[in-house]
Parts: structure tokens; sequence; C-alpha cells
């Protein structure tokens, strides 16, 4: 997928002015924030269940190589392959040869925000293979051209009315008169266009919750049952996960599940969790002929070690943007790739360079209502801050901004200096405003009027009135450097 | 000094450079709250501002001078007072995490100890439970800071000095608890999500009908304060220490002229 993440400026400010967006985001936020509020709520030991599922991922990190290859052997013996891809176009490229040995025209996909970072979908086209995505929000977005703008709710910047035309200018097949007010008519009349499609195709491509190492096992969860149907009904089925997805036991499985739904939608457990493990076994009533992995890297071994060490341990779960200020108020697509919101503020410019994606870890009030809700404890804002060292060493940020922090770091830095210069303007200042009290604008101030007025200082500065009440200043003088 | 002042726990008032530059009666309220709790209040005057505009734009050493400068000037006091948790939670949590693998870590941390946000010094570590204030009462709604809220988990203790006020009334806001967009320089950094930001909070501000906006840190109520006063709101906005301070008498609200 191209990297529109420059545009952020301008991509926000299109969102603001698009009603339609506003009306989905405005529904979107209040759904995920009850919901998940009410069921961690109603289990007195989430806050415990977050600390532990936490220590389950770093340990996990700690061990990486090793837990990676442990689940490699198992997936082995139980007759399934495995495919290192260190890149996205290494990943692209072993889909591609086991969809031409397989002749595959046709392929079904369960929901994966990995097979979007390698941006399968067009990749797959050009070369003469259809993807059909079979969960319903991705469903949507294939027919409408566009890219998820949540990272489980792809089509969560749209309203149930888009959604509906969409449909009728496409299913021309089915009667005009069938209704499509509800989602839950949506989802039907999807699965009757789906159905046909899961016996043609030749190959399912689904991502992964988690991997197990301890059984060579790859986890989804899902609320429709199209992951499943994609997993067992095709010859083939071809798992593209990344790395750091991998726990090492069934009871560490377990433990995170019991945070994902909780912290993604507020339910207890998802309606489908789906294990696979291998192709059918003699004597098995269903299942894929062959089972493939593709084991994507894609820059995150070397996010090990780190200060961005801790963003491996993300589970996608998307608690993050649904709590996010900045992403209610702009959706997914501003931020101009694969991932939105908080994680993406940070993971972003991990795959893909922090000089193409620069903004987003700047787009943040550092409210840190993402870390608080976050079920894997990552230091979100932490981490972009650390971004945004990242940017200054390399003198990325624009020089206004620069030079504008630059001077007033000089004052900061400079107690005796700083309070000279501040008791001259500041009384000025509140001379300028004179008795209005108010600026509606100012020179330079222009990013703060533009929207809101600026209070005149009172009159003098504290230290001024302080130092005139009391005579001799108290305290210690800092030395000036 | 005599043996009163000894027994009094020694305060630095961290005034904060936008109290010092806009709001100097914040300061002041926060002089007479800590003095009427018993304590001595002094102010260095080698303090300039937290660090957070250079911390925050990725600028680590600027930042580390200044939390340097700070730590020299504030760590002869037993303790280290606020009127702003976001500068209190970067003195706090921030200096260690900035100064950690220097020669000043162990300061770092002790200073850190020390270091508290004025409304929850008064009730978790002084134990007040109401203040002296009697003031104008009226209709009050509290907009919890983020910084405040999760750094430093400031969220009953400004309620409960508020409710021990005869004639002060708590309207809740919906969304107490999200953002109001200022976030420093990100509000004129990206101003038009700032601004809807800001819009969604005046909007529950506007809905529980209450006369006042209170907070607890400037940064955020000049935020709040500019924008409804642009929408022509006569809601009047203040730091929350004016009132627990009673100081609303002689000190307009924010945007009501100088004295
Ligand atoms: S960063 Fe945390 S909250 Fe966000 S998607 Fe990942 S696990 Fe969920």
């Amino acid at each position: 997928m191209e990297i529109q993440s420059p545009q952020f400026k301008e991509k926000a400010r299109n969102a603001l002015a698009n009603e339609q967006l506003q009306r989905a985001m405005g529904k979107a936020k209040t759904g995920f924030i009850s919901k998940r509020k009410k069921s961690v709520e109603a289990l007195p030991e989430f806050e415990d269940l977050r600390s532990s599922a936490r220590a389950i991922k770093d340990h996990t990190l700690a061990h990486l190589d090793l837990y990676l290859e442990a689940y490699e052997e198992k997936v082995k013996a139980s007759g399934g392959h495995v495919h290192w891809a260190e890149t996205a176009e290494d990943a692209r490229q072993a889909v591609l040869a086991i969809c031409r040995a397989a002749g595959a025209r046709t392929v079904t996909k369960g929901k994966s925000m990995i097979t979007e970072e390698i941006a399968l979908n067009d990749f797959l086209e050009k070369e003469g293979i259809r993807p059909v995505e079979t969960d319903l929000g991705e469903y949507i977005i294939q027919l409408r051209g566009e890219h998820p703008s949540h990272i489980i709710g792809p089509a969560l910047h749209l309203n149930k009315e888009q959604v509906e035309e969409d449909f009728r200018r496409v299913h021309t097949q089915l009667p005009e008169e069938r209704d499509l007010s509800q989602p839950e008519s949506l989802l039907g009349e999807a699965r009757e266009i789906l159905r046909p499609q899961y016996f043609t195709a030749d190959v399912g491509i689904t991502g992964a919750n988690m991997l197990i190492a301890e059984t060579g096992s790859s986890i989804i969860v899902t609320n429709e049952g199209n992951g499943d149907l994609t997993q067992t009904l095709p010859r083939i089925h071809v798992v593209v996960a990344s790395i750091e997805k991998i726990v090492p036991t069934l009871e560490d499985a377990s433990q995170i599940l019991r945070v994902l739904a909780r912290s993604a939608t507020g339910q207890d457990m998802s309606v489908y969790t789906t294990l696979s493990t291998g192709p059918r076994r003699p004597g098995d009533p269903d299942g894929p002929e062959e089972y493939h992995v593709i084991l994507l890297d894609n820059g995150r071994s070397s996010m090990l070690g780190t200060e961005f060490h801790e963003m491996l341990r993300c589970i996608r779960c998307g608690a993050c943007m649904n709590h996010c200020p900045v992403y209610h108020a702009v959706g997914g697509h501003a931020y101009g790739w694969v991932y939105p919101g908080p994680m993406g503020a940070v993971l972003t410019p991990s795959l893909v360079g922090v000089d193409k994606s620069g903004h987003l870890p700047n787009a943040s009030t550092f409210c840190g209502r993402c870390e608080s809700v976050c079920p894997m404890q990552i230091p979100l804002p932490r981490m972009m801050r650390h971004w945004r060292e990242r940017e200054f060493e390399r003198g990325l940020n624009p020089a206004t901004q620069r030079y504008g922090l630059g001077f007033w770091a000089f004052f900061a830095r400079r107690p005796r200096l700083y309070r000279l210069a501040t008791s001259l303007a500041i009384p000025t200042l509140s001379g300028l405003a004179g008795r209005r009290g108010w600026f509606r604008s100012l020179p330079l101030a222009g990013g703060w009027t533009r929207y809101r007025d600026l209070p005149a200082p009172q009159s003098r500065t504290f230290m001024q009135q302080w130092q005139a009440r009391s005579g001799a200043p108290h305290g210690r003088e800092g030395g000036d450097r | 000094m005599n043996e009163d002042t000894i027994k009094k726990p020694r305060i630095g008032l961290f005034v904060t450079c936008l109290v010092d530059l806009f709001r100097p009666s914040v300061g002041f309220a926060s002089v007479r709250l800590l003095e009427e709790a018993g304590c001595t209040v002094e102010v260095p005057m080698a303090q300039t501002c937290c660090g957070q505009p250079a911390y925050n734009s990725g600028d680590r050493e600027d930042a580390a001078a200044i939390a340097r400068q700070t730590i020299e000037a504030f760590e002869e006091f037993d303790y280290v007072v606020a009127p702003s948790g976001s500068c209190a939670g970067m003195l706090k949590k921030h200096y260690p995490s900035l100064l950690k693998g220097t020669s000043y870590e162990k300061r770092a941390e002790a200073f850190s100890a020390k270091v508290h946000e004025l409304v929850s010094f008064l009730v978790d570590v002084l134990g007040a439970t109401s203040v002296a204030a009697a003031g104008k009462g009226g209709s009050v709604t509290y907009h919890d800071s983020c910084s405040g809220l999760r750094e430093l988990g400031i969220r009953e203790q400004p309620r409960k000095l508020l409710n021990s006020i005869e004639g002060v009334e708590i309207r809740e806001m919906e969304n107490a608890d999200v953002c109001c967009g200022f976030g420093g320089t990100f509000c004129v950094k990206y101003p038009d999500i700032s601004n809807k930001i800001v819009e969604e909070k005046t909007a529950c501000i506007e809905a529980t009908g209450a006369q006042t906006l209170l907070a607890g840190d400037l940064g955020c109520l000049m935020n709040m304060a500019g924008k409804l006063h642009r929408q022509g709101s006569p809601i009047k906005v203040r730091h929350v220490a004016e009132v627990l301070a009673g100081m609303e008498d002689d000190t307009p609200a924010i945007g009501g002229g100088g004295r």
C-alpha cells in the first residue's frame, strides 16, 4: 500500500470536513468504549490479567528465536509447511508460489492486517488471481476499493446507508425489494453472495491472532464464522502471520484471549475461536489438504531490544484507537498507511521509516488514554516521544519549529534572563489587550487564535509580583549558564 | 527562624510557566492554600518551566538541562508542589527517566519522591478534608486533565475539597476524563484536530448548565476558555485552586481582564 502519511494534515482536514465520516465516527466511539468498560468492570481480575498477558509476551519476546524454531518444528511434524519471509516481497512471492502450484484462480480471505501490510490483494490481482474478502467489513471495503480504517472494524468509517447503497449497486442479481436496513440483513446478503466462493476458491488465506509454539497451531478469532469457512473449505490453507504473534503454550494463548475480546469489542470471547494444526489427517471429516504458514518479519526483528521493543507485545485489539481523541476526530484513513491510531503512530515509523510518517507520533496530545486501556500495557505515548526524539536528532522536524524551540530553550535554561525577558514582555502583552482581556488574533499565535481566543495575561508575572510582595527573593538563586 | 517555622513542612512552589506568565492568581491561590494548611511556602527564583515543550518535541538535551536546573533549585525543600498535574507529572514521573544513567540519576529520584500536584498534596499528604474558603458557591463542573488523572491519579481529591465549600454544587460533565485537545504544542501544530476535540469538550461542558468550569491545569483551562469565549458562551473558567482559596471575589475569571 502506498504510504500517504506525509499528507496527514491535509487528510485530517478533509476528514474533519467529511460529514458522513464524522457521523460514523461519532457512533463508533461510544459503542466501543461503553462495551469495553462494562465487560472490564464485570471482571475484577482484569488488571491482573493484563499484567499476566504482558508477562507472557515479554517472556516470549526475550526468547523469540527459540519459540519460533519450536513452532516451526511442530508445524512440520503435523504435516504443514513454514515459509520464512524477511520482507513483504518475500511474503507475496511465497503466497504466489503456493497459488501457482495449486493452479489457483480464486482465493478466499479471512480478515488479516498482515495481508494489508504486504498489500497482497493488489499483488494477486496483478498476477491474475482473484482475492475474495469474506469478512463483512473487508468485503465492503473491497467493493468500494478502499483500505481498512480500523484494525478490527475495517469499515468503521462508513454508515450503514452507504453500505446499503454499495450492495444495491453491486448485487444486481438479487431482488430489489430486499431489506438492507439492518447490519444483520447486510451480513445475510453478503453471506449469500460469498457462499459459492468458498467452494470455487482453491486457496484460503487467513491471518492469525496467535501462533502456538507448543502445538504448532494458529488461532483466529472472528464473529462471523467466515474465517472457519475460509480455512476449511478450500484445498489449501495459507496462514500469513508476523513473527511476534507467537506464544509458548495453549495455556498462554487462553490467558491472552481473556483480555483480547474484552479490550476489543467488550465480548467475553469472540463468537468463533478457531485453532488449526496442520492439514487434514487421515480420517478427519474436513480440513485442507495442504497447510502453509508464512512467517513475516518485515522489520520487526530490528525492533527487538530497541526503545520500540514493547510494541511487539501488541495483540491488535484496537482498544488504543477506540479510546483515542485524535483517531475519533480524523478516522483511520488520515494516518495514511495500514495501521492507524496510537498503535499505528508507533508501529508505522518502525516499519516504513519515521521520515515518511513523522506526523503520526507527533499528532498526539499524550493524553495517555491509549496506554491506560491497552491490555498489553504498552507505553504508547512514551514510544511516540521516542520517535520525536529520533526526528529531532535527524533534524526532520520543520525548521520553524526547531528555531522556535531553540529560542525558547535558550531562555528557559537561563532563569535570570528568562525573568528579565518575561517581566518586559508580559506586562506589554497584558497592556495590549487592555480591558478586553482577550486576543482574537495575535502575530505568531495563529495556530491558537484560528479557532479560539487567547486570554491575555493578568498583569505582571507571578515572579515579579512575588518579589515585590516579599522584598528579597526567597530561595536560592540559580546560576545562569 | 522561630520554632514554629521549623516544624512546618517547607514547600518549594513550582509555579509553572503558564501560571507565572498568564495567571499569577493561581500561584497566589496555591500559596494561600498551602499556608492555610500549615506549610511554609517559598518560591525559588531559579525556575522557569518544567521542560515539557522540549521533552515532548524530542529535544532531550534541553529538557535534561532544565530538569537539572529545576532539581538544583528545589531539592532542599521538604516538598515540591505545583498547581498543575501536567508539570508535576513531568517533574515526578519523567525527570527520573530523563536523567537515568547520568550523574543526576539519584538526585532525580530523591527529588521525584518530594513532588506533588497541589490539590492531591493537600488531600493525600496533608490529609485535608475541607478548605477554609467561603466563596460564592454556585454550580461548577470539573474537567479531569489527562496527566493529573492518568499519571498521578487525581480525580476524587479536587471534588472532595470542592464539596466542602458551602454552596458549591458539582455538576459532572459527560466524558470529564477525555482530553480537551490542548496537548501543549499539539494545539498549535495540529490546530484543526485540536479544535475538533475541544469542540466536543465544550459541548459536554455546556450540557451541564454549570456556571463555572474548573480544572487543575492552566494549559487545558486556557484552551477550553478560549474556545468557550469564541463560541460566545457565558461560562466562567477558573483554576480550581482559586475557588478552593476563596479568591473569586478579587480575581476575575480567565479572560475577565487584568487587576
Ligand atoms: S497497542 Fe495495545 S490497545 Fe492498541 S491494538 Fe495493540 S494491544 Fe490493543
